[in-house]
């Protein structure tokens, strides 16, 4: 009894600590609208003056910003922080978004004289990720903005998180058409330069319908924003073509018997088979769909999730043959093949590992040209970034040339200027045979 | 007696669990009833669903090899070995990186599909019971006396230490394990129809459950091993070496759990450091519903859970119209689980365990 009393205690002293630990880090961020804002103002109005003594004549650079300033001390970096996979099965989705980011900062090594420097955190791909990373980086004041997140999932609690704390950020592969939706999880200071999956999911659907002309498919998904979200989106989108819809499944993400669920699916004869999801339940799917009899010769198809090399050795001869949708990167500038991809190869030695590291690419460069914009410049070199300012003018990003065609941001985040192309696979490798914008390219 | 008594009498918790236990088997009758004669959902063929039933008869094979080795290891120590998941990734990911790809990649797989099996098989089994015994060894021995909930924990603790350890060894992606050509393709057996993997699997497995009921009942060391399990002062005052017995436990359930590996990448067709922990977890749970300590309580419970996860969603949830049934497949074996429990606290065919065992 007494051990057991004992460790009670333990467990209770532990919570505490843990809620005490908590506790400091939600009070830095603001909580929520213009109440905190207007504390916060002031806090920071006070601590201007008192740096400014030394250079008397600086009476200009008071911050009035609504949502509080950034202050970069001359010869401090100006901060940006990424929130990308970093870690687990679906790395080469986050580490591929993370050069790009490394590559737009190695380009643009300073910004009004100071240098830029990347605190590099990991989402996770999970909700929970997403969460601590964004707790994290909101402790950290000095932080100007975010690249991130990689995955829908981990997209929803951050954007939440950053937007009460005032910060902004702009994903480079959220592709969840939840996050740019007011109704559903769009928080002031969400941007993205990865498309909406209302595109893709349509492009997907036109792509089955029209060009295979396809009538009967059905879709997969694993509960996570991203997946659910495309998932209906080609669904509803195939619909509408005139198609028919047979089956509109989910399972877990870590499932282990998809047999089940795909003989479920082969009941319903679909001819179409898209199943938008991550590893490792996108192999799974894919190795099990083709021993279910009913699905020999269903058209598998799936998409960016797993648009990477590791999902084709994951799935030896069992992918031949399939779809895939991803972001088009066929890009008519040549900067792209010129210097960026070079430049990828040199720093980090290898090939892109997924489609994402030219719109991280981008994303970069908005936060920082925003950055630009509005910086006020003191005498010695100090900068104040306004919060609101900085997210007035990442929205007012329009007819932006970036290395994914020409950004223009919606009201509600959406900056894309986005191309999807459909690949199909042939002999292990992804080749590209048709996009939303010239259709066909066979 | 007045009417406010009785009132007082009863115990409300039973009226409570009552209440569940009847909420639920309306639940699976109506789910049941409407699938079966009301064509609720997707209307299935016969052939459907014997592929339901066959595809969840081996996976319920899986389970059981794995749900072996908890199953041993609670009847010797009375002690949940949660790292026992780990033990099964462990052989099937050393087994895929560095002998079947090696195999396939030569071609030496399809010349010699047996011979391959064989090497793959015996690797994986060496490499789950290296694992399982240095873990029995440096983590749970030295707390053999410990209470109880110490050596749970660390158990715990050795699960992550073993994922990581072999995330760092081979990396984080999905591996593909390669499957022989003769293994592909369907096979008719007695009119049915099976995939050649499936029932390699339900062959394989049944045969590796007698292979061990009969080491346990008939050998020297089997009964060594029982001896232990009822009694470890005794049976050390018999003579018996309690560690080496322990760590047999520990080594023939690892065993179980290599070969249950190797034929987990022949059906999935792919391997993950993190593959270990959801089969661990039913297969626990497939030890504790055929009755925790009984080797034929954890193959039968294994088998049920395997069978009620394939064709409980399509029977029973599509019936009661829930969307994305299959997603649902754990609350519908978990329930019945529940249900289990609540008539049988002691699971399927275990035994009331005396006070001590408890």
């Amino acid at each position: 009894m007494k051990r057991l009393s004992l460790l009670a205690l333990l467990v209770l002293v532990l919570a505490l600590a843990l809620v005490a630990c908590g506790g400091g880090t939600t009070e830095t961020p603001a909580e929520g609208g213009e109440e905190v804002a207007a504390t916060e103002a002031p806090a920071e109005a006070t601590e201007a003056p008192a740096e400014a003594t030394e250079p008397a004549a600086e009476g200009s650079m008071e911050c009035t910003d609504a949502l509080g300033c950034v202050e970069v001390a001359p010869g401090d970096p100006i901060l940006i922080a990424s929130a990308l996979v970093i870690s687990g099965p679906n790395i080469e989705l986050g580490t591929d978004s993370q050069r790009g980011v490394e590559i737009a900062i190695a380009m643009r090594p300073e910004v009004l004289g100071h240098p830029v420097e990347l605190q590099a955190e990991d989402d996770g791909c999970s909700a929970e990720g997403g969460q601590a990373a964004g707790q994290k980086i909101v402790s950290n004041p000095q932080i100007v903005g975010v690249i991130g997140t990689s995955c829908s999932g981990a997209g929803v609690p951050m954007a939440a998180i950053i937007s009460d704390a005032g910060y902004l950020m702009i994903s480079p592969s959220n592709t969840s058409p939840a996050l740019t939706d007011p109704e559903q999880a769009w928080k002031p200071g969400y941007f993205r330069t990865a498309h909406n999956d209302l595109i893709q999911g349509a492009a997907m659907a036109t792509f089955a319908y029209e060009q295979l002309g396809l009538t009967k498919a059905a879709a997969i998904h694993d509960g996570d924003p991203y997946t659910e979200g495309l998932a209906s989106a080609f669904y509803d989108a195939f619909q509408a073509l005139g198609g028919e819809g047979v089956g509109f499944e989910a399972e877990a993400a870590d499932a282990t018997n998809v047999e089940p669920l795909l003989t479920s699916i082969a009941a319903a004869e679909p001819q179409f088979l898209f199943y938008p999801v991550f590893q490792p339940l996108a192999p799974l799917l894919t190795n099990t769909a083709k021993t279910v009899p009913g699905l020999e010769t269903t058209i598998l198809a799936a998409a960016d999730g797993v648009f990477s090399p590791s999902f084709l050795e994951a799935t030896p001869g069992t992918s031949e043959g399939m779809y895939l949708s991803g972001p088009d990167l066929s890009f008519a500038n040549t900067m792209y093949q010129d210097e960026f991809i070079p430049m990828y190869q040199e720093m980090f030695g290898s090939e892109p590992t997924n489609v994402y590291h030219a719109h991280a690419f981008d994303a970069t460069n908005i936060l920082l040209n925003a950055v630009e914009s509005v910086a006020q410049q003191g005498a010695d070199g100090t900068l104040l970034i306004g919060r609101q300012a900085l997210r007035d003018a990442v929205a007012a990003t329009s007819g932006y040339v970036g290395l994914t065609g020409t950004l223009t941001c919606s009201e509600f985040g959406d900056c894309a200027d986005a191309k999807i192309a459909v690949s199909h696979v042939e002999n292990g490798e992804f080749v590209p045979v048709w996009n939303n914008k010239d259709g066909s390219l066979q | 007696m007045t009417l406010s008594q009785r009132l007082r009498d009863i115990d409300w918790i039973d009226v409570w669990l009552w209440i569940f236990r009847i909420l639920i088997i309306v639940g699976v009758v109506i789910g049941i009833v409407r699938k079966l004669f009301f064509g609720a959902g997707t209307a299935y063929g016969v052939d459907d669903w014997l592929d339901f039933f066959i595809s969840g008869l081996s996976q319920g094979g899986l389970y059981a090899l794995i749900a072996l080795g908890y199953t041993m290891v609670y009847g010797v120590l009375f002690m949940i070995n949660f790292a026992h998941g780990e033990f099964f990734m462990s052989g099937g990911m050393a087994a895929t990186y560095l002998v079947a790809s090696t195999l396939a990649a030569t071609g030496f797989m399809n010349e010699q599909p047996i011979i391959y099996l064989v090497l793959v098989m015996v690797f994986s089994v060496l490499t789950s019971m290296s694992v399982s015994l240095l873990t029995e060894r440096i983590a749970y021995r030295p707390l053999r006396r410990a209470p109880r909930l110490v050596p749970l924990i660390t158990a715990i603790g050795a699960s992550f230490f073993w994922q990581y350890i072999f995330r760092g060894f081979f990396g984080s992606a999905v591996k593909a394990f390669p499957v022989p050509t003769i293994l592909e393709g369907r096979v008719n057996v007695l009119g049915l129809d099976f995939l050649k993997v499936r029932l390699m699997v339900i062959i394989v497995s049944i045969v590796a459950l007698i292979a061990l009921y009969l080491f346990v009942q008939k050998t020297k060391t089997g009964k060594s091993i029982r001896a232990v399990a009822e009694d470890k002062d005794v049976a050390a005052l018999m003579g018996i070496d309690v560690d080496r017995a322990i760590a047999t436990t520990f080594a023939v359930g690892a065993m179980m759990a290599g070969i249950a590996a190797v034929l987990w990448g022949l059906v999935f067709k792919q391997v993950i450091f993190s593959m270990g922990f959801v089969p661990g977890i039913k297969a626990f749970t497939a030890a504790v519903l055929g009755g925790i300590g009984s080797i034929p309580g954890a193959a039968l419970g294994g088998f049920f859970l395997g069978v009620i996860e394939a064709v409980g969603p399509p029977l029973i949830l599509e019936g009661l119209g829930a969307p994305g049934a299959h997603q649902l497949k754990d609350v519908t074996a978990f329930l019945l689980l529940v249900l289990v429990l609540i008539f049988r606290p002691q699971g399927i065919i275990g035994e009331r365990l005396a006070e001590k065992k408890a």
